[in-house]
């Protein structure tokens, strides 16, 4: 199991946001996160890299107990994120974006890293020096995706990447998803994009006010009523 | 002619000197929003590490060892010293407090300048020290430039004062630590969420703007001879009002902020009279706020602290 979070139950403070929480992501695998606004998807991910700690319950990665490791040291052990709205460094360019994720990076393979970026995105080696607040929400959707790849993650987290994004780029968005996942990168990724998020996962969860509800296979769920209600408006 | 081109040089000599410390004083405020008022008495600090060397050395009347040597040893150890002197504050004073509300840090700040200025004044006593530095740098040792002179601690000023900004520009622009030292301005959390260690960062942004102060200090006790404990506040307020006027937060802008400052308290003393300078200063800095409070080159306004 590269990634398993036991029983873990997190708080802001005096409030309790997560409510024992297990969930796993296999090596290589594509799992999906759903829930309503406010039901800790993003607080998942942030226990999960270590911005928050957990009052209870352990985080596992790699079969390690990484509960009380520090934000750097779960990056180099293979951990990465697309944060919740991008979150570029916007007064920097493009370039020096992509060079900020490979900070704990051997500088050995850079070269070779960022021409997989571009490769994945052309559209950023265009647009290397421009400034990454001046570029369109595609385009820096582009450059958070491509920031977290040059940490070469073995899990990738992902907080709604379709965010804000027109449906044409939330298609190409998606097929981007499903090429870095078919590399092999395993990938944790929240949605509120149910159907397409569930088309290209392997498996999903869904949380409500902190606690999982329901979990299973990707094909299942997607057929699953409570969840139709609740996404699909069906 | 002749008056305007000393003037200049004179006002480019200490608005170095200001521009240097302003420096520090816009790092910090850029990567921690906080306006750290105890920026000034580690200048004051660094001077007196500076007047402690030529002691260690056998006085000014018998400087034991060649003098260059004396002052690549003041240098170092007023930036050595006071780079480490900003890192504990930081760590001590003001790290505790990095999630409080704004005006917590801002307090501790003064009250870090209160606590520097009276350790000082125990240890070493409230009185004017002098570097006496003519007597071991002679006065005629500069050059003369169609009668202008431009005397050697003032060239040392100007290169080493150039020098470090040329660093200072690029370590931001180029190196790892300078990008991270961006990132983290920009948006602390983000930073910390590609594995950049936020701590560390600003750690280090303390420990150079510290130094550039500590070297200022001594650069400023070479030049005008005199220091005390008090020293600090006054030059702590005009670099403050250098990095305003420049733009807060911007680094070009404070070294355009501090030799405006620098050439505008020398014109004003010797074309209107020095006892208004400070007035004229201070009268810049209510403008700059007034009419354009992002500065020459600063983005975002100066927010309410
Ligand atoms: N730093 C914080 N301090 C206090 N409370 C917080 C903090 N961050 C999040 N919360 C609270 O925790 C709860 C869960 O937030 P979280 O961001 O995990 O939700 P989410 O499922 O990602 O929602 P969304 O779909 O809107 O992004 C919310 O009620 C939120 O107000
Ligand atoms: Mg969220």
């Amino acid at each position: 199991m590269l990634l398993s979070l036991e029983d873990v139950t997190t708080y802001y403070g005096p409030m309790r946001i997560l409510e024992g929480m297990s969930l796993q992501v296999d090596e290589g695998e594509l799992v999906c996160l759903l829930g309503g606004n406010a039901s800790g998807k993003s607080t998942t991910l942030k226990t999960i890299l270590g911005l928050v700690r957990p009052r209870a319950g352990r985080v596992m990665l790699a079969g390690e107990d990484v509960t009380r490791w520090p934000v750097p040291r779960r990056i180099a052990g293979g951990l990465a994120i697309v944060p919740e709205n991008r979150r570029l460094f916007g007064q920097m360019t493009v370039r020096e974006n992509l060079e900020l994720g490979a900070v704990l990076q051997d500088h050995g393979h850079f070269d070779e890293d960022i021409a997989r970026v571009h490769s994945l995105f052309p559209r950023l080696q265009e647009r290397r020096d421009q400034l990454a607040g001046t570029l369109s929400g595609g385009e820096q959707q582009m450059v958070a995706m491509g920031r977290a790849l040059m940490a070469r993650p073995r899990l990738l987290l992902m907080d709604e990447p379709s965010m804000g994004l027109s449906p044409a780029l939330v298609q190409q968005n998606f097929r981007i998803i499903k090429e870095v996942h078919e590399a092999g990168v395993a990938i944790l990724m929240v949605e509120q994009n149910a159907t397409m998020a569930l088309s290209i996962a392997d498996r999903g969860y869904v949380l409500s006010t902190g606690e999982i509800v329901l979990e299973g296979p990707a094909s299942e769920l997607l057929g699953h009523d409570e969840l139709k209600r609740a996404y699909l408006g069906a | 002619m002749h008056e305007l081109l000393q003037t200049t040089v004179n006002g480019l000599t200490t608005g170095c000197l200001y521009a240097l410390i302003a420096l520090g004083y816009s790092m910090v405020y850029g990567i921690l929003k906080l306006l750290n008022f105890a920026h000034g008495d580690l200048y004051m600090v660094g001077a007196y590490i500076g007047y402690f060397v030529i002691q260690w050395f056998g006085g000014p009347n018998a400087v034991s060892i060649p003098v260059p040597l004396l002052l690549a040893i003041m240098v170092l150890l007023a930036a050595v010293g006071v780079g480490v002197l900003g890192m504990a504050i930081e760590r001590f004073a003001y790290r505790p407090l990095r999630d409080a509300p704004r005006i917590a840090p801002l307090i501790t700040a003064l009250g870090v300048s209160f606590v520097l200025e009276n350790t000082v004044l125990l240890l070493f006593g409230g009185f004017t020290r002098s570097y006496s530095t003519p007597t071991f740098i002679s006065f005629n040792s500069g050059i003369t430039l169609d009668g202008v002179r431009i005397d050697s601690v003032e060239l040392m000023i100007f290169g080493l004062s150039f020098a470090m900004m040329y660093g200072l520009h690029q370590l931001v622009q180029r190196t790892t630590l300078g990008k991270s030292m961006r990132a983290v301005a920009s948006d602390r959390e983000a930073a910390e969420m590609l594995g950049i260690n936020v701590d560390r960062t600003i750690a280090l942004t303390f420990f150079i703007g510290s130094a550039m102060a500590g070297v200022a200090g001594v650069m400023s006790g070479l030049a005008f001879n005199q220091i005390s404990n008090t020293i600090g506040f006054l030059a702590g307020l005009k670099a403050f009002t250098a990095a305003v006027v420049g733009g807060i937060g911007s680094i070009a802008g404070s070294m355009i902020g501090g030799l405006l400052i620098g050439l505008c308290e020398s014109f004003s003393a010797s074309y209107v009279s020095s006892e208004y300078t400070d007035l004229i200063v201070f009268g810049i800095l209510i403008a700059t706020m007034l009419l354009r409070p992002t500065g020459i080159l600063g983005q975002k306004a100066l927010q309410k602290v």
